[in-house]
């Protein structure tokens, strides 16, 4: 018997420790849980290893692509032959001789990033263009992917002349092409070629011209065509750019030059040069090491410049190819020695720095979904890696200073992160998200503190005990009212009446204290007979029909005090005469609703730490000859103090995590204004409207878990500060 | 203090202001004022919510107008849902034309009804273009599964195989009561047919998805051989056979109703016949008493109460969302209390008192300050992606790749509600513990009872107050927190409880819905906020009134219990 009580007993122990110590440490699992998936945003890129053969290719390809799945790989090469291949063994799938009538082929060019179109320049001048295709079926449930190659623009006969072409670019959009040349000579030609599709037959008809190009000096080492097909960049050799719009002509039929320059600061030769995903943003190294990124960016004077947007560091590597990513803003910078470095443009971060591959001199590329570099090398040598690089589009600047985005005039901080298609840019830039919630966090406390705290000095120190023990469950019963039904007055009652009533609430708060205060004058020269009817501590009673009374005129007042004041309508008039834009579903609305939920809060906290101060600390004061209000000041509230403080920063903490209420009482537009008339955009409340919707494990999934996680930390800190102050509250309460 | 009796000297006018000043009367007053607001905040919002959601339930009377604007009249009837004074400016700016001297106009919104007819289910009107008020006896509302309210005139009644009354020819009284009668007829007949489709119909289409599932599983695993298919196949064919008996009933059934109408005058003369199919009641508000509308009022408000949403959730009842509330909140309870209750007696009774409790019971206190959607962000990260999607992988292989536990649900959304409030159950708990006498263990003990026994017999029943406190304060969190069920189990609309009659009967996996999420929903995601707003006012009190029945139900528990061991405190 004493024996099975015994193991009774420790086996209570050990149950209540397994189980609490668990408990514990399923709480803990929520930081390490959020920062587990946060942590792969800040990780570095690595690569390894995938195969290296000797391929039946046996000389490198003019141009190199690699298909979707990371199986094939694709070459044009000089005799004219396009062929794909296995990857891991370099067995030729496919042979195909692109255009034969044309002859073998002296340059080619893939049409942006992804470069499934590419144009291709004759032995025999003329100009041709194709596409690699991949067709994936299931034959017996085993992958089966069937390359095919198309040819475009059949019916077009662009020709350069005699002189080979050495170097292509071209562009392609739904109203045709543009397609830049450099012969042997040095010559540089441009062509472009019109496309109308009848509306009713759906037939094509092309037209093509060639663009007049003015003497550039220097030597052409490399140009570019952005994908609007409306600038042609051209570098030449000893580092300058002339930019050349295709859309305007000088007076004698020339392309009009936009903008000439030096590429780099630091002097030095282009080295490579490419276009970045999306064919906005130019990249260009130097012999020296320098590598920058340009675009496009509109000057003042409604003209366009190129613009410097932002350096990346190389350590000095002399970066000879240039690769960019098929589906984000990347790219890959492969040096003369065989070093490797991968780069991403937004978060202008610098991924991976290796050194001394075996990257030889021959064609380089980069898999559609970057998970791979293929190489092959001059004798036809085939050398893969592996890339693991998921998330290069965050960095800690980019999320918090402003960044230079494609087709910004200026660096902005900016929350935009659904995108339409692989083009687009994301832009996580928490700095939108993070002012949105300060800004509600501090109407909110404007609102709330005042009315909390004198409340709770009120409550606790001048009230009567029995309205005292009816008002303060009463106020806390407010802590229990969901936030969604705040919310949701806020936006659907609460938002059209301040829009409807606007001078009425702005008089409201203007009268109150002012009302009040008068009341409690009058109320003061009343004969003592009337007023010892009222038993003290009983005045937030005898103020309730007075406050009452203000509002009601304050509202009855409000279309007398529009039209003496504000033309009949203030809405209209702030926006007209101050310029202020008014949102319906502004900060004032949230600053309200929010603090409807953070008085209670304030309030019970406060309350407490007022009510127990000790009684004999005021009994002195009071018995020293202080009046009571002197005594408040002097005594009570520097004693309560901590926990008034503590009382606001936890609700703060409160205003600053609140979700539903931001959610329904703003228009949720990212914006960074602190005017109180326009909406905002929480970090929580971005979370509620974006998780649901973000691919799990992407960039933009862990960017919000990495918001919940900067709001976890917040708060807990601003807890943790406001706890331990407590505590030395409670030691001092103690000591006296 | 001595500056200010000096100044006092020199100003003789006002003394007595400024010894009023000075006393601190004026920021008492002050501090009175802000108790003052903060009670008439919260009064003021229970009134609000009150008044409007309980109005929504009354039979309004059915005002007829003409309307005439710039020499072109037009006649119009509808609820009036309010009135309100506008500038005139701001009319001008859009365009209307107005005669009276202003600045300001009334407008009236008007709910007209007869969307499929007008268009639009409200207007705006102004004022001063309205011609005689009138409130004819003889409209009839029409409540509707689809297209909202009809408002118009009755004229005629058809039954299917059987002449028609009208108006014309027997009377309106007669014609009122066969449209009555008809709408009670059909009421059964769809009601019996809701019975098949959802119950008779759902056990089989569970049934077949089951058999699926088991036919896959067995295929997983190599062993679906010839005698098992046929089993499958003869088990699937009986179900089907079934399926096709309900089927012929359900064509049947319909046929019955579907030829059954009425016809209506519309304000603007129009004479429509529609289906009584689709109607849900009529009525003549106009021509009711008080205790008649009273009578509507609350078969209204029990519908409500008992219903399931139509017409996209803005109008009929709510019951699924507050059966998806309480289901939640009991079964977060369920999870909440004992491991709540087990970490309270580890840190108060079993750990070791030194600087790393205190700092675990600080963390413990601040996790209650942590955002709710963080929680929800956890829920959905950890929950139901991780530990959901390995538990798909090791029991319900054979439904992938459609997610079973991989996706949010209820057990998901009652486990992170659990999480959350599960600090404010460890902070309560331990709190009773801590003021539990050291007299009455030691005493315990002394007896010879070990430590166990101590704590099972004394420790924990002089506990159970402030266990009960926690609980009231998490079952008063969990049930208005909205935000991590967003993302962790409540839809808009659910097909189906949570909890019926199909084994296992509890559907942890399913999604459910929520009285706080459909107020969000109703509120902002609704195509009609306009119509849609009385309903969310009524949900609003709706889910207060619960909340506070909770809390009142646990109080008077925790009460309860207190009065039991009080003796044993002194």
């Amino acid at each position: 018997m004493p024996r099975w009580r015994h193991f009774k007993d420790r086996a209570a122990t050990v149950a209540v420790t397994t189980g609490g110590a668990g408990v514990l440490i399923a709480i803990l699992l929520i930081f390490f849980y959020l920062l587990y998936e946060v942590l792969p945003l800040f990780g570095n890129a690595r690569m390894e290893p995938r195969a290296a053969v000797e391929s039946p290719l046996a000389e490198a390809p003019l141009m190199l692509a690699v298909e979707e799945q990371t199986e094939l790989g694709f070459g044009v090469f000089a005799d004219g032959s396009a062929r794909v291949f296995v990857l891991d063994s370099g067995e030729l799938v496919l042979t195909e001789t692109l255009a034969p009538e044309l002859g073998g082929i002296t340059a080619v060019a893939a049409e942006g990033a992804e470069g499934r179109l590419f144009a291709v320049a004759h032995d025999s001048g003329g100009i041709s263009l194709h596409s690699h295709e991949y067709r994936l079926s299931y034959p017996g449930g085993e992958r089966l992917i069937t390359p095919r190659l198309e040819r475009h623009y059949a019916g077009l006969a662009l020709n350069t002349g005699a002189e080979p072409v050495v170097k292509l670019a071209v562009g392609d959009t739904d109203e045709g092409l543009v397609v830049a040349a450099l012969t042997r000579s040095g010559e540089l030609q441009a062509h472009r070629v019109v496309r109308e599709e009848n509306f009713i037959t759906g037939a094509v008809s092309l037209s093509q011209e060639q663009l007049k190009i003015p003497a550039l000096g220097g030597v052409t080492a490399a140009f570019h065509i952005d994908e609007d097909l409306r600038w042609l960049f051209r570098l030449d050799a000893s580092g300058g750019y002339t930019v050349l719009n295709l859309r305007q002509r000088d007076s004698s039929g020339y392309l009009q030059v936009a903008g000439q320059g030096a590429l780099f600061n630091g002097g030095g030769r282009l080295s490579a040069s490419a276009m970045l995903l999306g064919g906005i943003s130019l990249l260009a190294a130097s012999d020296r090491g320098e590598l920058v990124q340009f675009f496009m960016v509109r000057d003042g004077e409604g003209g366009n410049q190129l613009q410097r947007i932002r350096q990346f560091g190389t350590d000095g590597v002399v970066i000879t190819r240039l690769v960019p990513e098929q589906r984000r803003k990347g790219f890959l910078a492969l040096g003369r020695d065989g070093e490797l470095q991968i780069y991403h443009s937004t978060a202008h971060r610098r991924l991976l720095s290796q050194e001394a591959l075996p990257l030889g001199e021959g064609a380089a590329a980069i898999s559609p979904r970057a998970d791979a570099l293929v190489v092959v090398d001059a004798n036809g040598g085939l050398r893969s890696w592996h890339i693991h690089n998921e998330h290069p589009d965050i960095s800690w600047s980019a999320l918090w200073s402003k960044v230079w985005y494609e087709s910004y005039d200026e660096p902005a901080h900016v929350w935009q992160s659904s995108s339409a298609d692989n083009d687009f840019e994301p832009k996580y830039s928490f700095a939108p998200l993070a002012f949105g919630t300060l800004k509600a966090a501090f109407y909110t406390m404007m609102i709330a503190a005042p009315l909390a705290i004198c409340g709770a000095i009120y409550t606790a120190y001048f009230m009567a005990a029995p309205l005292r023990r009816k008002i303060k469950p009463m106020i806390e019963l407010m802590e229990a009212l969901p936030t969604v039904i705040l919310g949701f007055l806020a936006g659907l009652w609460l938002a059209p009446l301040i829009e409807d009533k606007l001078t009425a609430v702005v008089t409201l708060m203007l009268a109150l204290p002012v009302g009040v205060l008068m009341f409690a004058f009058l109320w003061s020269r009343l004969p003592i007979a009337v007023r010892s009817l009222v038993p003290e501590g009983w005045h937030a009673a005898v103020l309730v029909p007075v406050v009452i009374a203000i509002g009601y005129l304050s509202f009855a007042a409000n279309d007398t005090f529009e039209l003496l004041f504000f033309d009949g309508d203030m809405r209209r008039w702030i926006t007209a005469e101050l310029g202020i834009s008014f949102d319906q579903r502004n900060s004032l609305v949230v600053g309200i609703a929010m603090g409807m939920a953070v008085i209670p809060t304030i309030f019970s906290i406060a309350e407490d730490a007022i009510f127990s101060v000790p009684k004999h600390l005021s009994y002195g004061s009071l018995a020293l000859g202080a009046t009571p209000w002197q005594t408040l000041v002097g005594v009570v509230i520097p004693t309560a103090s901590p926990g008034i403080f503590s009382g606001l920063m936890i609700g703060l903490g409160r205003a600053v995590g609140e979700t539903m209420i931001v959610l329904m009482a703003t228009g949720n537009t990212p914006i960074m204004d602190v005017n109180i008339f326009e909406g905002l955009r929480s970090l929580s409340a971005n979370i509620a409207v974006e998780v649901p919707e973000a691919e799990v494990d992407s960039t933009h999934y862990r960017v919000l878990f990495l918001a919940a996680f900067v709001l976890f930390m917040f708060t807990f800190v601003v807890n943790t500060i406001a706890e331990l102050v407590r505590q030395r509250l409670r030691i001092k309460y103690g000591s006296l | 203090m001595k500056m200010i009796n000096e100044q006092d000297l020199h100003s003789e006018r006002a003394p007595r202001v400024k010894a009023w000043v000075r006393s601190g009367e004026p920021l008492i007053w002050l501090n009175a004022a802000a108790v003052s607001v903060s009670v008439i905040a919260v009064v003021g919002l229970l009134l609000l919510l009150a008044v409007r959601g309980l109005s929504h339930f009354w039979p309004a009377d059915v005002l007829a107008v003409t309307v005439s604007y710039q020499d072109q009249s037009r006649e119009l009837l509808g609820e009036v849902v309010e009135e309100v004074e506008v500038a005139g400016v701001q009319l001008r700016e859009a365009g209307i034309e107005v005669q009276g001297p202003g600045p300001y106009f009334r407008r009236t919104l008007l709910k007209q009804g007869n969307r499929d007819f007008l268009g639009t289910d409200f207007t705006w009107l102004i004022n001063e273009q309205f011609g005689e008020r009138r409130l004819p006896p003889d409209v009839v509302v029409v409540e509707r599964l689809e297209w909202g309210n009809f408002y118009g005139y009755l004229r005629g009644v058809s039954r299917f195989n059987a002449p028609p009354v009208t108006v014309a020819a027997d009377g309106p009284e007669a014609t009122w009561q066969a449209l009555q009668t008809l709408i009670t007829d059909t009421v059964a007949v769809r009601e019996e047919i809701r019975r098949i489709e959802q119950v008779d119909i759902g056990a089989i289409n569970y049934e077949l998805e089951r058999l699926r599932l088991r036919e896959r599983r067995l295929e997983l695993e190599g062993a679906l051989d010839a005698t098992a298919a046929a089993d499958l196949a003869g088990m699937r064919a009986e179900q089907e056979a079934r399926f096709r008996v309900l089927q012929e009933e359900l064509y049947v059934l319909y046929d019955s109703i579907k030829d059954h109408s009425y016809s209506a005058e519309l304000a603007d003369g129009r004479v429509v016949t529609l289906p009584i199919a689709k109607v849900v009641r009529a009525y003549q508000p106009n021509d009711m008493g008080v205790f008649a509308k009273l009578g509507m009022y609350f078969e209204r408000l029990w519908e409500f109460l008992t219903a399931e949403p139509r017409e996209a959730n803005t109008e009929g009842g709510i019951f699924p969302a507050m059966f998806g509330t309480v289901l939640m909140v009991i079964l977060m309870s369920i999870i909440v209390t004992p491991f709540g209750v087990v970490a309270a007696v580890y840190l108060r009774e079993y750990a070791s008192q030194g600087f790393v409790t205190r700092t675990i019971r600080v963390a413990v206190n601040n996790l209650a300050g942590v955002p709710s959607i963080v929680y929800g962000v956890f829920g959905l990260g950890f929950f139901v992606y991780f530990v959901g999607g390995e538990l798909d992988q090791i029991f319900f292989p054979a439904a992938l790749p459609r997610p079973t536990f991989g996706t949010p649900g209820l057990m998901w959304a009652s486990l992170t509600l659990a999480l959350l409030t599960l600090p404010v159950v460890i902070v309560a708990t331990e709190e009773g513990l801590a003021r539990i006498p050291k007299s009455l263990r030691e005493g315990s003990l002394a007896l010879g009872a070990t430590r166990a026994e101590t704590l099972w017999r004394v420790v924990l029943p002089m506990a159970s107050p402030a266990m009960m406190t926690g609980l009231i304060l998490a079952v008063a969190r969990a049930a208005g927190e909205v935000a991590p069920l967003m993302l962790v189990g409540v839809v808009k609309l659910a097909p189906t409880l949570p909890l019926d009659g199909n084994y296992p009967y509890l559907h942890l996996d399913q999604k459910f819905m929520h009285l706080g999420f459909h107020i969000y929903d109703v509120g902002f995601q609704s195509p009609n906020v306009e119509a849609a707003r009385p309903l969310v006012y009524a949900t609003a009190l709706l889910l207060v009134l619960i909340i506070a029945l909770l809390n009142l139900a646990a109080v008077s528990l925790r009460n309860r219990l207190r009065e039991r061991y009080k003796s044993l405190e002194h």
